[in-house]
């Protein structure tokens, strides 16, 4: 067994494309969603004011609030880029005063209330409560920290699904699984290899993806690192098992495939990997979070945003290892050995 | 569908045994049968005296087998002493990698990919797999399939030494001459049943003559030839051959000037004319009616 999952990290590491697929590209990922999302504080909204009767008056008394920046515009402009988004609201000077912008995007209803308050305190407007802001920056509020833990969850399941999946199917079609039911191996030594050799590798990835989150972002881990280990490791059992029960009976890379992706997309856009779940209907909420991806995410979060015990997680991790013991005992029963 | 039918074999200890025929007749499954990689719908399997059980007892069994399939590729990425190295794991009892490369001689790829080892290396390397286990038995399909010639006699010598210690071997082929060089007794294969069963020389013996002559004329053969063709001394058997006629004979130097003659009595033109040795490749042809290689 030990040879046999030996030859399985071999023939990984000299396959320099599938190195760069499991370990380079989550990191790429993770770099460019970082770099997209970073957190600068919050931006000058920009907001537009039609040209008209006093518009450059209303202009000067928006500019000389920190959070706004005015523009004068004509009509036409003016309209174009409020619909493409470049501009939050538009005022259009006269009496009344006319707001007008788009109530469902956020960013608009924030200019709403900035550019009111603003042009009612230069009219004389008195505010009746004194009020004092206190900024704070909750750790691990950012979106990167978010996403570390959640693409470490997709590269966990992606590794296992594909790593144990094409080399099974692989191995299928050459003929190389017949050759070795040729020999005493037992089989389930087979199977237990790619799940040997899955550990050695996730050692490398989680190493990997959490250093660099740690080391370009500051992204901690405030939980402990044994049960981050932990439950990485049941991550990667369980995807493995997945991934074993996906190739158990496929004759060809095709094939595989398509149930790869079949298995995987639902995951990666359902489990919270880039974007949190809570945003999907509640009805579709209980039958998330039964996915395994999503529970491994959650629980990946719970330790490393908010330094949760491992006693806490019970559920989650509960999950992730009925899927992983189910398919592999289902993979072991259907498997097709030649 | 069935591929093989109503197959009665017995293979002794030491002995290097041949199933022989075309593609499609059967051999891979017979094999595999016998390997207990495919379970027969009916019919019983002994295996160095066991029958084929799942569990510990077929492993057991199978560690004293050594087994080289038709198709099997290797895994591309891994040495040649890495190959090896994981196969001989799988075995309680074997060579070592250095033992197992001098026998298929080997030892200046032990650190080459597979995938850069020819066809003939490549083969080499799957015998090598099934030696390592030091078996008692060996099972060859095809061996030599597609291989130039020079890589087909270092397999042939691979073979012979492994008899030459006690080794007892089964293999597949479809050439002929593999069979008669290499196998004390052959099965010849055609749709799934064996059509003759023998040492080479008893099968050649049966043809009734030792020798084969093929001839062509430039006109093509005259239906009323055939009689006094027939009638020429030594002539055991006439059949159509490859454009031609094909007569098997016992002495060749009686019947060929007698043939001769008879043509240029006839004034017929020779196109071509040759003789061979008969082989086990005539003796398909006298069971069949078919050449081995068109099928």
């Amino acid at each position: 067994m030990y040879q046999l999952a030996l030859s399985r990290m071999r023939e990984f590491y000299r396959e320099p494309e599938a190195v760069f697929w499991v370990f380079g590209f989550p990191i790429v990922l993770a770099f460019a969603l970082g770099l997209a999302f970073r957190n600068t504080g919050p931006g000058k909204l920009q907001v537009g004011v039609v040209a008209g009767p006093g518009d450059s008056a209303v202009a000067v008394v928006l500019d000389s609030s920190p959070r706004l920046l005015a523009t004068v515009l004509d009509t036409a402009t003016a309209r174009l880029r409020l619909r493409t988004g470049r501009v939050a609201l538009l005022v259009i000077p006269g009496d009344p005063l006319v707001y007008r912008y788009d109530s469902t995007r956020t960013e608009s209803g924030l200019a709403r209330l900035e550019v009111d308050a603003v042009l009612q305190r230069a009219r004389g407007r008195k505010d009746l409560v004194a009020v004092r802001d206190d900024r704070a920056v909750a750790p691990g509020s950012r979106y990167i920290d978010f996403l570390i833990p959640g693409l470490l969850g997709m590269n966990l399941l992606g590794s296992g699904i594909w790593g144990v999946g094409f080399s099974v199917v692989q191995a299928r079609q050459r003929k190389l699984l017949k050759r070795y039911m040729a020999t005493p191996m037992r089989r389930s030594h087979y199977l237990l290899s790619f799940i040997l050799s899955r550990l050695v590798f996730l050692i490398v990835e989680v190493v990997a993806l959490v250093g660099f989150g740690w080391l370009l972002f500051g992204v901690a881990v405030r939980g402990s690192f044994a049960t981050l280990a932990g439950i990485t490791i049941l991550g990667s059992f369980s995807f493995a098992g997945l991934g074993l029960l996906v190739a158990s009976r496929a004759k060809t890379i095709e094939g595989v495939s398509g149930l790869m992706n079949l298995v995987m997309l639902p995951m990666w856009i359902l489990s919270g990997t880039f974007f949190s779940y809570a945003r999907f209907p509640d009805a579709m909420i209980p039958f998330v979070k039964a996915l395994p991806l999503t529970a491994l995410n959650d629980a990946l979060r719970a330790v490393m945003i908010d330094g949760a015990a491992v006693t806490s997680l019970g559920t989650p991790l509960a999950i992730v290892v009925a899927w992983g013991a189910v398919s592999f005992v289902i993979a072991l029963k259907i498997f097709r050995w030649r | 569908m069935v591929a093989v039918a109503g197959l009665d074999l017995a293979v002794g200890t030491g002995e290097c045994f041949g199933l022989l025929g075309p593609n499609g007749a059967g051999k891979t499954t017979t094999i595999e049968i016998l390997e207990g990689l495919t379970a027969p719908d009916s019919g019983d399997v002994e295996i160095l005296g066991t029958p084929w059980r799942e569990g510990a007892a077929g492993r057991a069994l199978r560690e004293r087998l050594g087994i080289q399939l038709q198709e099997t590729q290797l895994a591309d990425k891994l040495t040649v002493s890495e190959v090896l190295a994981l196969f001989r794991s799988f075995y309680r009892q074997s060579h070592t990698v250095e033992e197992v490369l001098a026998l298929v001689e080997l030892e200046e790829k032990r650190k080459a990919r597979v995938v850069t080892l020819s066809g003939g290396q490549k083969q080499r390397l799957a015998v090598a797999c099934a030696l390592v286990s030091k078996p008692e038995l060996l099972f060859l399909d095809e061996p030599t399939t597609g291989l130039d010639p020079q890589s087909r006699r270092q397999l042939w010598e691979i073979i012979r030494r492994f008899r030459a210690a006690g080794g007892t071997v089964l293999l597949t082929t479809h050439y002929m001459e593999e069979a008669e060089r290499l196998c004390d007794r052959v099965a010849i294969m055609d749709h799934g049943k064996v059509i003759a069963l023998g040492t080479p020389r008893e099968l050649i013996a049966s043809l009734g003559a030792e020798h084969v002559i093929e001839f062509a004329l430039s006109d093509g053969i005259p239906d009323d030839l055939m009689d006094p063709i027939r009638g020429v001394g030594g002539v055991t058997a006439v059949r159509p051959g490859s454009g031609g006629l094909s007569l098997t004979v016992t002495e060749l130097h009686r019947t060929l000037p007698a043939l001769l003659a008879l043509l240029q009595q006839r004034r017929l033109e020779l196109s071509s004319l040759t003789t061979h040795h008969a082989t086990l490749d005539d003796v398909f042809v006298a069971l069949t009616g078919r050449q081995l290689r068109d099928t």
